[in-house]
């Protein structure tokens, strides 16, 4: 068996609020014990509502932020002991494309600049041959080589996403971390981005961690998916399998709540009470327990916490996963929880 | 009867270096008392600044252009004066907007802001407007709305600053109702919450709703009619169920195989090409054309509204042949 490309092991990522008055402040668990793997050329979605931490997920990976406790190993390489040499080396195999692409471009950089940025640091090409590899890259995303040199604030949201994947491709990465990448765009925008995504893939086998608050998106890209909760994941695997019949009562909500553009699918939508709870004060026991609607949730609920375990083709954090949360396609039903 | 809200021949010009532009031009539509329209489109299509023209909120310096008549019940409220039209605003039509943080004030609680609504509408002591609105923070579904009310809007949630808006928005027991993107700040199961308390209010209520919205899937659930709003102009109306079953416009046909689903063939996008262009560059024909797989020579002459289906019009040269 081949070894996977990313290997994380117990991440986690905790915040303490600022300022000396809050030193007895519970810290945020913003990330809470999460473990995944990506192979090569693999397509991971991570999906979650807000506060989820599915982004710091992201981050701390790439060490843009450091990880509490946890391991992540790329290629067999642990990314959280590396010092300034190995971690520039890292990221040459691991880039990020992120959900802003106004605000992910330096505006008084060219584009072309911004591309070459990254193969200049690390010696990919020299002298004339790093424009040849800017314009190449400009055309492998669907732009007039002619851009390099004009400025970001010259283009539209979805030429600025398609700049901001060039520039990530332009190291050669075995894996782009994405995160939201194309939730500020416009849907005719949007599908070309994910074509877009979807085809460069297949051509240079790259492998992506997808992070999306929308499970269509996520459905249309990957070909696994995790479901995180309140800092962990509740439930993950193949994404056919964990959408057609998921085993947490999290991810049939969340399925149920996807607005989906067909009338004849609004029929039995389960709407969940409340908001997420806060990650500074995570329930007791399960931490969906406070919103849950599963026929067979009690009082071991309240106090034990699930771990993620098999169950059919799937993992799900859930006592009852073995039994179905709710017929999903069935009655209109309204789902109380606490508020 | 007489629908509750007609709008005709809308237009926004907007003046620039080389002469107006127009990024709302000759928007037409009618809406019924306690039913939902929904005014579908991507940025820049002007659904937002229709919403704006008919609350006479169009930014300076852009100017509602003569010829455009907007008619709420037996007032039409483009020949109002101002004084009267801001009786009208949070009057007769209430509104909600996308992001309830700006437009809720950080300085006052939310029983202060809907108290104020209810006491600028409404003759009554300031114990009545505290007491209406706790009443109102319950009709919306506020969870444990007597400590709400004293609570600042940093201090409450996403999804219950937009209940705030909308009690705010239902103090004066407006007739309309006017959501521009309620729910597009909010994680998808707090959005379904808000969409189906929207819902709820209309149909207790009788109230009409005008849904603007970018996203086709919140339209599908929700709306009893759709119109598709792409470069200023309605290019598609329908019953809801008919506009799903058979989009007559290229526009919305390409919408519709933009989206990914969550059931069927995972296959490959069908994008539309191109961008939608900015208003000083809208072809004079057919707008849509230079990214439509169907153009032909007919597309070069600007097409009207055609029936396309029954309820259904499209604004398509497509469907001149069609019998109606």
């Amino acid at each position: 068996m081949t070894p996977p490309l990313l290997l994380v092991k117990d991440l986690v990522k905790h915040y303490r609020a600022g300022g000396f008055l809050s030193a007895a402040a519970p810290p945020v668990r913003a990330v809470d014990g999460v473990s995944f793997e990506i192979a090569r050329g693999e397509t991971l979605g991570l999906v979650g509502e807000s506060g989820c931490g599915k982004s710091s997920v992201g981050r701390t990976i790439l060490r843009l932020q450091e990880p509490t406790s946890g391991s992540a190993a790329l290629d067999g390489t642990e990314i959280f002991s590396l010092q300034s040499e190995g971690l520039r080396t890292m990221r040459r195999h691991m880039q990020m494309i992120f959900q802003d692409p106004y605000g992910s471009l330096n505006p008084r950089m060219k584009v072309g600049d911004a591309i070459a940025e990254g193969i200049r640091i690390h010696r990919l090409a020299r002298g004339a041959a790093v424009g040849e590899r800017v314009a190449a890259l400009l055309a492998e995303v669907g732009l007039d080589a002619g851009y390099a040199t004009r400025y970001p604030h010259e283009f539209s949201g979805g030429q600025r996403q398609r700049i901001g994947i060039a520039r990530a491709l332009a190291v050669e990465p075995a894996l782009i971390i994405c995160d939201e990448p194309v939730s500020a765009l416009d849907v005719s925008v949007q599908a070309q981005v994910l074509n877009l995504l979807g085809d460069l893939q297949r051509q240079r086998g790259f492998a992506y961690l997808f992070i999306a608050h929308d499970l269509a998106v996520v459905r249309q890209i990957a070909q696994r998916i995790a479901v995180m909760y309140l800092g962990r994941i509740v439930e993950t695997g193949p994404v056919d399998a964990v959408l057609a019949d998921p085993r947490h009562p999290y991810t049939v909500a969340l399925r149920s709540a996807v607005p989906e553009a067909d009338p004849a699918r609004h029929g039995g939508r389960i709407v969940l009470a409340g908001d997420p709870p806060s990650p500074a004060a995570p329930p007791p026991g399960c931490p969906f327990h406070p919103r849950c609607f599963h026929p067979s949730r009690n009082e071991r609920c309240r106090t034990e916490r699930p771990e993620l375990r098999p169950v059919g083709m799937q993992m799900a954090a859930c006592h009852y996963a073995e039994i179905t949360p709710l017929a999903v396609e069935g009655a209109s039903s309204r789902v109380a929880g606490i508020a | 009867m007489t629908p509750l809200l007609e709008v005709r021949d809308l237009r926004v010009g907007f003046p620039t270096g080389r002469g107006a532009i127009h990024p709302v031009d000759g928007v037409s539509f009618t809406l019924d008392r306690g039913r939902t329209l929904a005014v579908v489109g991507e940025s820049g299509s002007g659904k937002s600044l229709t919403a704006l023209a008919l609350l006479r909120l169009v930014p300076s310096p852009g100017v509602i252009e003569p010829g455009s008549m907007v008619r709420l019940g037996d007032q039409v409220l483009t020949e109002l004066d101002e004084r009267a039209m801001r009786a009208v605003r949070g009057g007769r039509i209430g509104m909600v907007f996308q992001d309830p943080m700006t437009s809720l004030n950080p300085v006052f609680t939310a029983g202060d802001q809907i108290a104020e609504a209810v006491r600028a509408h409404r003759k009554v002591t300031a114990r009545e407007a505290r007491d209406r609105a706790l009443a109102l923070l319950e009709e919306v579904g506020m969870p444990a709305p007597e400590r709400r009310l004293d609570e600042y809007p940093h201090q409450l949630s996403g999804g219950m600053r937009q209940r705030v808006m909308i009690a705010i928005a239902l103090a004066a027991e407006p007739e309309l109702l006017i959501a521009d993107e309620p729910t597009t700040a909010l994680d998808v199961t707090v959005q379904a919450q808000i969409l189906e308390l929207l819902d709820a209010l209309r149909a207790k209520r009788g109230m009409a709703v005008l849904l603007i919205t970018h996203d086709l899937g919140v339209v599908a659930g929700r709306a009893d009619d759709v119109a598709v709003m792409y470069a200023g102009q309605i290019v598609e109306s329908a019953p809801t169920a008919q506009l799903f079953a058979a989009p007559a416009h290229p526009y919305t046909q390409g919408l519709f195989a933009s989206i990914p689903t969550l059931h069927g063939e995972r296959g490959r996008l069908t994008p539309i090409p191109g961008v939608v262009p900015p208003p000083d560059q809208w072809p004079s024909g057919c707008r849509f054309a230079p990214r439509c797989a169907f153009r032909f020579e007919k597309s070069s002459e600007p097409p009207p509204l055609l029936p396309a289906g029954p309820g259904q019009l499209a604004r398509c040269w497509l469907h001149a042949e069609q019998p109606a």
